[in-house]
């Protein structure tokens, strides 16, 4: 006996999930896509977002304040990091850029331990979204459907940055081909250097976002890591649409699995990916060539 | 490499072993930590044949070592199952046929989705033991209760407990995996494996199943990882659940990569330094949790200035000291010189007569071949035979698509129409490796060697497939054992005039030399149809004229094509020439007939005249 009340709020709770999951793939996607780079410190960058926001919060008290610090610190940590260590592994082997951003990634994690403890933080919903709203047949947290509102708008936002604008187009350009952009007269590394921040930028708005969902811990950022995979091979790797409808699957499979039972959940995604792989060896939206 | 120093590695590791406990506690190691060392280092140990043999990097260890592990404590405690080394055996059983299945699905992709799925099923294990079968696992408890080794000689009961008393019973398996590994890294297996890690899409071009050698370079790190796993319950008399978490694959990899990768013995190194450092931060400076902040900048440090992990970093001291490592570029007036020795009778290489080979009338025959990219239409209905025995030229201008008809005819990329028969065999669609099987093969327009090998490495990688098939589980055989197999690489040797760089790293080589390696790695799986992608590009005019002597002499007794830009060349050298102009065969027929022919003047003289302008 299926409970449609408790089925349509994990539905919600599914689109919510799916939505951060597609933030923060995109921001995998396009890094990946641009440099050739899978960042295995993408995780982390979702978990300094949610700390820098964090810090913000509890020094002003505004969550705006806390979305805006924890976006932007994530997007210079990007931005140092590529300028520092990545730029240097783009003629190496995949497996050493692999190793290093892993490396980081742990680095990350283990500073924030140091700074916060294991314990958990907590950053409260802002006023405006605080409590509940009735859909007319279910009540339902009010920040939960903020949160795919907030979300949706950030993709939109980084979908005109790509699509509509002169940066955009570079990065596209990169995706399919970055020594021809680089032959074109184009400082290709001033690029990849926006395109790190930016992709970081996205996984720490969504760090942050979400910080009043789930409490953070300093290994938040571990799971987020794995089902971003999950998203990326269902998607197509280095595909923007790819991540968002990759996001969304993910996201439902997750919840709607949980509701049945929550140890499934990974199973589901597993086999869901698997059938993907058997299928479309390139993912929903992938294409041949990018390995 | 091999002779006197056959069982040297093998000797100073039982060396090493036996004096371990004798000096290891004068540096500080519990006995309890050198056995945890020794574990990850047989974890490893499968660990570096899959990643540093290999090339596949993989994030997902972690469910093999967990898998073996409970099996083994499973049936140790909650079965009654009574033997402690047959219930290891089992674990690594179970381990290596789940590796089987992984290995199905994560091999499909390559590169970093493969270490994306890795770590994405090594998660799916981690909470399948925690949640649907944790009844079998315990859950989070664990499995608590394994016992120790005992063995009953008959005579006398060897008890292995804890301590020193179980690093007896470690060392001794430690041992045993890397003798077993050494014999895998040295068997003809090893040897596609490494050809597989450095160029994958020549590994297969030679005529290897490279799918099938990965799945087994997967398999053996599932096997290794499923005996360690089972280990590890014995050594703590406990089946701790973390042996899933991601933690344990990623400490596996940083390990082995602070270690050394491809030396099978960097993960033990890397662990002894790992659980050193671990120990030593936390009890000397009282860092408590922040060793693993220390340890994960060590290896970042690592990575980026130390990319082939200690050893590596070792080795190349031991190099940069003896100074062995010279680079010696060739000069031309040496490549040259190379050519002076004449070729011998026996220098000739017969083709590898199979089933079903003809000696006359067609051994190729294209109909109707087109090939299109969307709306571009690189080949267009192009029927096209060649006899046996007969040395075809193919020429044609840029852009003609005389390499798109060469990758069709190979079976690199499948025609969108039209159909390939191969001694009467119907080929369309086959894959490029049973192309080769078959004898059909050709050398590549860029050189696609096995860069970080020796040019006796190359040459052995190429003659193993023609001398094993395309998948051979001979992982415990010593190639030297195989019959041919020094003498065909040998005649290659002599024939492309590599016989003095033989031990040279194909990196260090001169370009001319890369070319000649690069028609030799064709030549040398005997194919009796050779297609040969422009063999004199960027050659210099000399270089030219002793690489057409060179061509001429492995036509003999053998089927070629070839295609080139130089027309003085190939009319000296084929018999009938094929003019391909926007994908359509131009005409066909004598090198004399070819030069009179107005419409390949047209073809040659127009395409210069637009050119021009």
């Amino acid at each position: 006996m299926i409970n449609w009340a408790n089925f349509v709020s994990q539905v919600f709770n599914g689109l919510a999930l799916g939505a951060l999951l597609a933030l923060i793939s995109s921001g995998l996607t396009i890094i990946y896509g641009t440099l050739g780079v899978l960042n295995l410190a993408h995780g982390a960058m979702f978990m300094l977002g949610g700390y820098a926001g964090y810090v913000a919060y509890s020094y002003t008290g505004s969550f705006l304040v806390a979305v805006l610090a924890g976006s932007l610190f994530v997007g210079l940590v990007g931005i140092l990091m590529e300028r520092i260590i990545i730029r240097h592994f783009y003629s190496r082997p995949h497996e050493d850029q692999l190793l290093v951003t892993f490396g980081l990634g742990i680095v990350f994690v283990e500073l924030v331990r140091l700074a916060f403890g294991s314990q958990s933080q907590l950053v409260p919903a802002p006023s405006v979204f605080s409590g509940i709203t009735s859909l007319g047949f279910m009540f339902y947290p009010t920040y939960r459907l903020a949160v795919v509102g907030i979300i949706a708008v950030a993709l939109t936002a980084l979908f005109l940055v790509l699509y509509r604008t002169r940066i955009g187009m570079i990065v596209r350009a990169g995706i399919e081909d970055s020594m021809m952009v680089d032959a074109l007269g184009i400082n290709v590394y001033r690029v990849f250097m926006i395109v790190f921040g930016i992709g970081a930028m996205a996984a720490g708005f969504a760090g942050i976002i979400n910080a009043p969902v789930v409490s953070l811990t300093p290994g938040i950022g571990d799971d987020i890591l794995v089902q971003t995979f999950v998203v990326v091979v269902i998607g197509g790797v280095g595909s923007f649409p790819g991540a968002i409808l990759g996001g969304l699957i993910a996201g439902e499979i997750i919840s709607i699995t949980s509701m049945v039972n929550p140890g499934y959940a990974y199973v589901m995604l597993f086999a869901a990916m698997t059938l993907v792989l058997v299928l479309r060896p390139y993912g929903l939206l992938g294409t041949r060539g990018r390995e | 490499m091999h002779s006197n120093k056959r069982y040297l590695i093998e000797l100073c590791t039982a060396a090493g072993l036996i004096v371990a406990p004798f000096v290891l506690p004068h540096l500080g190691f519990a006995p309890n930590t050198v056995n945890r060392i020794l574990v990850w280092g047989l974890f490893g140990i499968g660990f570096d044949i899959l990643f540093g043999f290999t090339g596949l990097l993989s994030f997902g260890q972690s469910a093999f070592y967990g898998t073996g592990g409970f099996v083994a404590a499973w049936l140790l405690t909650r079965a009654g199952y009574p033997d402690v080394f047959s219930a290891l055996v089992i674990g690594m059983v179970a381990a290596a046929a789940v590796g089987y299945l992984v290995g199905l699905i994560a091999l499909r992709r390559t590169g970093i989705y493969f270490a994306m799925i890795t770590v994405a099923i090594a998660e799916v294990f981690f909470f399948v033991e925690f949640n649907p079968l944790s009844d079998f696992t315990g859950g989070e408890n664990g499995l608590p209760g394994v016992p120790t080794p005992s063995f009953n000689l008959g005579f006398t009961t060897l008890h292995f407990t804890t301590g020193w008393s179980l690093y007896q019973f470690l060392a001794v398996c430690y041992f045993v995996g890397i003798v077993i590994a050494l014999r895998i890294v040295r068997s003809p297996v090893g040897a596609v494996l490494s050809a597989i890690r450095d160029n994958p899409l020549r590994a297969q071009a030679v005529g290897h199943n490279i799918h099938g050698y990965k799945l087994t370079a997967f398999v053996i790190a599932a096997a290794y990882a499923g005996f360690a796993g089972g280990l590890l319950g014995v050594m703590q008399a406990f089946m701790p659940p973390d042996a899933f978490m991601f933690d344990t694959s990623g400490q596996l990899v940083m390990q082995t990569a602070i270690g050394g990768t491809g030396t099978l013995f960097g993960p033990l190194l890397g662990a002894a330094i790992w659980l050193f450092l671990q120990d030593f931060l936390q009890s000397a400076f009282h860092l408590g949790a922040a060793w693993k902040l220390v340890l994960g900048l060590v290896f970042v440090i690592l990575v980026v200035f130390l990319r082939k992990g200690i050893i590596g970093g070792i080795k190349d001291l031991y190099d940069l000291a003896t100074g062995a490592k010279k680079k010696r570029e060739t000069t031309e007036a040496e490549a040259l010189a190379d050519f002076k020795e004449p070729a011998g009778s026996s220098d000739i290489i017969a083709p590898h007569k199979r089933e079903g080979d003809r000696s006359s009338g067609p051994i190729l025959q294209a109909t109707g071949l087109t090939k299109r990219y969307g709306g571009l239409i690189a080949n267009s209905d192009i029927n096209f035979t060649v006899n046996h025995g007969e040395l075809r030229g193919v020429i044609g201008p840029n852009g003609a698509g005389k390499s798109t008809f060469f990758k069709m005819l190979t079976c690199e990329i499948p025609p969108s129409s039209g159909t390939i028969l191969f001694e009467g065999r119907d080929i369309t669609g086959k894959s490029v490796t049973d192309a080769c099987q078959l004898g059909l093969t050709k050398s590549y327009q860029v050189n696609q060697l096995f860069t970080n090998l020796t040019v006796r490495q190359n040459l052995t990688v190429a003659v193993l497939a023609d001398l094993r098939g395309k998948f051979k589980l001979d992982m415990f055989r010593d190639p030297q054992s195989i019959l041919g197999l020094k003498e065909q690489v040998e005649q290659t040797l002599h024939l492309v005039r590599l016989t003095n760089r033989v031990d040279t790293k194909v990196s260090d080589l001169a370009y001319g030399e890369k070319r000649r390696l690069e028609i030799g790695l064709a030549l040398a799986t005997r194919p009796s149809l050779l297609l040969l992608d422009e063999p004199l590009a960027g050659m210099s005019p000399q270089e030219r004229v002793e690489t057409v002597k060179l061509l001429k002499s492995i036509s003999k007794g053998r089927t070629m094509i070839v295609i080139d830009h130089d027309m003085d060349a190939l009319f000296e050298l084929a018999e009938r020439v094929t003019v391909l102009q926007e994908g359509r065969v131009l005409v066909e027929g004598t090198p004399e007939e070819i030069k009179g022919n107005a419409a390949v003047q047209e073809a040659y003289l127009g395409g210069m005249h637009e050119e021009v302008h």
